[in-house]
């Protein structure tokens, strides 16, 4: 990705992410957060994860923000008071990105390998097509399109997310979905009305047909 | 010159491929829709506007049966007032518009409008995640109308803006899962290489030459068709279209989402429809209907006799299958009524959802059979078969949950304002 790219992109997330505390309506705040995530997603575009990227955009600003903005519009927000800061949000505010900075320290400083990337390009891709062929851990054999791709200098990133997930990570893929399924079914059991068993006053439990046929014939104003 | 090269070619694709080609068929399918309506409707049309000689002191003006209209229209818009309600959220106002046309245009990008020209392929993007990339754009066009429900400060623009919310939502899920069966034939998100496939081994819906001419290739038409069928509703419902254009359903909305706007403003809107209709069906001729191949073998024959100039042939195949799909658009919009919301949802959640998993599972085993034994076919088979009836039976539970307090009594009775959209 050209320089300036990322560096518009970069502040368009940390503007996006400002805006999102910053400003007073919610709806405006939703919108920034669309704008950061669109941000991330041309930065992950930018380091060659298209499907990442991609993802970013389906799943976060294109399903789970309207949900949000879905149910901020319905709860029709007025316009409340100043916020409060306990001492025990402010301290939560500082603990959990001093915590986050940490981990990606540890994470970026643990990296192995030089400190040049090394450029995609049909010499590395090649590289990295014999040596997964070589070490055989992913089960990818020497025809599959991943090599096939690889070989003519082309990252195959669905290919070889798909292989990874569906070989090295099956069983806790599985385990995410189905926990995923239950934390589903356990909103839907929680969200739901609990049927009130006695029948309120001048309504039948169930109207009859000749009920519903009399009320229908009634002339609507 | 060399640096600058790259450059100036990627221009002049998004110039090329999208201004040049893009925008002029936004505008002439309004003018389609139109004409096309009119002989549903056994009307007359917009047939009059052309070259205006009277203007120059001519004797007659030239009609060329309304072919310009396109362009007196655009200059109506623009020169109509264009009006901004006291009582709207100003900057949502403003921005809702471009929100919907912006997400359509860009789409465009990754579709492969020909085979290559020079050596360069007709596609503004070659990118590996085509149909997600579309999906992930499209899915932002909904913000668009929802912002412009909402910035309206109307009761029924924000009815049209939440109903289009939940629509896009719903119908989402549905494309999502209808075309993995269509992938998994492939093995291929790059649009461009899709075609390619489709041209050496017979488009997806017609299998007719190449080494497609299997019992298994054939036996997998049941699935892509269920995809082909559930996909094309779909993207109907995601254009807003006709049987599904409840956001804007006059009857009950008034105009719905863009009832405030006047003027460029909705203008935008309406040539945003028409563009993800565009985007809509080049997708499913790429996907299911071998994009911009010729078919029957005859690319390979194209190729060598045209030399450089064969991505031009298969630029004008290309337009012609999309021509044909906005033409089946019209059509199905000026003969098929308007669905209730209702009825809408429950085409979605609880007919094409369960159809499109149902689907994948067929396609899975029909593609898995030849690498698995017979046993394990018959297992595998023995599992879709409960699965499916399965499926209908939460199907039907959800369809009778749904529909029991949706009579008319229950409502009468119940004073509280009704919580349906």
């Amino acid at each position: 990705m050209p320089l300036p790219l990322f560096y518009f992109f970069a502040l368009l997330m940390l503007v996006g992410g400002i805006c999102v505390v910053a400003l007073p309506n919610p709806v405006s705040s939703a919108l920034s957060m669309i704008g950061s995530f669109v941000g991330l997603a041309a930065l992950f575009i930018g380091l060659n994860a298209y499907f990442v990227g991609t993802l970013q955009v389906l799943v976060y600003a294109g399903a789970i923000m309207v949900l949000f903005l879905f149910i901020i519009m319905l709860l029709d927000l007025k316009k409340d008071s100043a916020p409060k800061f306990s001492p025990a949000t402010l301290g939560a505010a500082v603990v959990v990105p001093l915590v986050l900075v940490f981990q990606i320290s540890t994470v970026i400083s643990s990296r192995e390998g030089s400190d040049a990337f090394a450029p995609l390009n049909q010499e590395t891709l090649s590289a990295a097509a014999a040596t997964l062929v070589h070490k055989n851990d992913d089960n990818i054999s020497a025809d599959s399109n991943i090599i096939a791709d690889l070989n003519q200098g082309e990252l195959p990133d669905v290919n070889i997310i798909g292989q990874k997930l569906f070989t090295h990570y099956n069983f806790p893929l599985q385990m995410v979905g189905f926990l995923l399924l239950v934390a589903t079914v356990g909103c839907i059991c929680l969200s739901k009305k609990i049927a009130t068993k006695p029948v309120p006053a001048g309504q039948s439990a169930a109207p009859s047909r000749s009920s519903e046929k009399t009320v229908d014939k009634t002339p609507r104003a | 010159m060399e640096l600058l090269l790259p450059y100036l070619i990627i221009i002049a694709k998004i110039v090329g491929l999208t201004f040049a080609l893009g925008l002029p068929l936004i505008a002439y399918s309004v003018y389609a829709e139109r004409r096309f309506s009119a002989i549903i409707q056994d009307r007359v049309g917009p047939n009059r506007v052309g070259i205006p000689l009277t203007l120059f002191g001519g004797k007659k003006d030239i009609p060329l049966a309304g072919l310009l209209q396109p362009l007196a229209d655009g200059l109506k818009f623009i020169l109509k007032e264009d009006f901004t309600p006291s009582h709207v959220n100003k900057f949502f106002f403003w921005i809702a518009p471009a929100l919907t046309m912006v997400p359509a245009l860009l789409t465009l990008a990754v579709i492969p409008f020909g085979s290559e020209f020079f050596g360069e392929k007709l596609v503004i993007a070659n990118v590996s995640v085509g149909p997600l990339m579309i999906f992930a754009i499209a899915s932002l066009s909904v913000y668009g109308i929802t912002f412009a429900g909402w910035a309206s400060n109307n009761k029924y623009s924000f009815f049209g803006g939440v109903r289009s919310c939940a629509q896009m939502i719903s119908y989402e899920i549905a494309m999502g899962l209808s075309i993995i069966p269509v992938l998994m034939v492939f093995g291929e998100l790059n649009l461009y290489d899709i075609v390619q496939y489709q041209a050496d081994h017979g488009w997806l819906l017609l299998p007719l030459w190449g080494d497609g001419q299997s019992l298994e290739r054939w036996l997998l038409l049941i699935p892509l068709s269920i995809a082909f069928f559930i996909f094309t509703i779909s993207i109907f419902a995601e254009t807003n279209r006709m049987p599904f254009d409840l956001p804007e359903c006059e009857t009950e909305l008034v105009g719905g989402y863009h009832t405030e706007y006047s003027s460029m403003k909705f203008a935008l809107f309406f040539l945003g429809e028409y563009a993800a209709m565009i985007v809509g069906s080049s997708l499913i001729v790429t996907l299911f209907l071998g994009g911009w191949s010729i078919g029957f073998t005859l690319d390979a024959h194209v190729e060598r006799i045209f030399g450089d100039f064969a991505g031009l042939i298969h630029l004008g195949v290309f337009l012609v299958k999309i021509i044909a799909f906005i033409l089946f658009f019209i059509m199905i919009r000026w003969t098929v009524p308007r669905f209730r919301f209702d009825q809408l949802m429950r085409l979605g959640w609880v007919v094409f959802f369960e159809a499109a998993l149902i689907n994948i599972f067929l396609a899975a085993i029909i593609i898995g059979a030849p690498h698995m034994g017979t046993a394990q076919t018959i297992v595998a088979s023995i599992g879709l078969i409960i699965f499916t009836i399965l499926m209908i039976k939460v199907a039907k539970g959800l369809d009778k949950a749904i529909n029991k307090p949706k009579s008319l009594a229950d409502h009468l009775d119940d004073p509280s304002p009704s919580e349906s959209l």
